[in-house]
């Protein structure tokens, strides 16, 4: 599955790669999240540097994340959008959830 | 508007045809010379429409979904999306930003995209009989410096 995972100290990062949809963010979801679960982060940075396609299932992915971190404070970031995927995350609001650079 | 290409095919509703029928509309797509951006545009919504195929119109069985593209004269391509599913009750509402009928991870923007990202859609259902979404898109003309 296209996620690798690092950690450094209380933040996770989820280096994402390949296509987004809706076949694929099932896996994508499972591996960050047990990131999340495991290492239990004061921040989670997903990269989208490697990503070359997004639909909607992405903001899916994203949306779940935030929800999952709310329950224990922890911030969400989001790095590496490609002007395609920013425009998608543009239009579902995603700039009110997390910190998008 | 004078059809200048034209094709067809059609697939079973599993997931991991979604990015089959991106590659496909985009290599058909190509043939108007879009932007990467317009491209992009084509491929997400083609992916939102299909997803829909999948994961609503035959959320209790693997069905056929149905796509047909033209390219036509103006530099539009058009393109229609059918499946044979359960149909939509009521159209405009399923239309609408942030609704969705199967909760989870679904975000509901999937109609929210193809109108954003489309410059026309219609969408046609009969409940028991299936969905039919028609888009179109007209691609910019670019300047040529060497003919």
């Amino acid at each position: 599955m296209a996620v690798e995972i690092t950690v450094k100290g209380e933040v996770v990062t989820a280096y994402l790669a390949g296509e987004i949809d809706h076949h694929s963010a099932a896996g994508m979801r499972e591996k960050i999240d047990s990131a999340v679960d495991s290492n239990m982060p004061s921040l989670l940075v997903l990269d989208f540097g490697g990503v070359s396609f997004m639909d909607s299932s992405g903001i899916g992915l994203v949306m779940g994340r935030y929800r999952n971190l709310q329950k224990t404070g922890a911030s969400l970031h989001i790095t590496g959008a490609s002007p395609q995927i920013a425009k998608i995350m543009q239009l579902a609001g995603m700039n009110r959830l997390a910190k998008i650079n | 508007m004078q059809t200048i290409n034209k094709f067809s095919m059609n697939f079973l509703a599993r997931s991991s045809n979604e990015g089959f029928a991106r590659a496909c509309i985009a290599a058909f797509a190509a043939g108007l010379d879009p932007t990467l951006e317009e491209l992009n545009d084509i491929k997400t919504a083609v992916s939102e429409a299909v997803t829909n195929c999948i994961v609503h119109a035959y959320a209790e069985k693997i069905g056929k979904v149905y796509i047909m593209a033209e390219i036509l004269e103006g530099g539009i391509i058009k393109i229609k999306i059918r499946d044979n599913g359960c149909g939509i009750e009521n159209v405009d509402m399923a239309m609408q930003p942030l609704f969705t009928t199967v909760g989870g991870e679904r975000a509901g923007l999937g109609f929210a995209v193809m109108q954003s990202f489309m410059d026309g859609i219609r969408v046609t259902s009969k409940v028991g009989r299936g969905t039919t979404v028609t888009m179109l898109k007209k691609i910019s003309p670019r300047i040529t410096v060497n003919g």
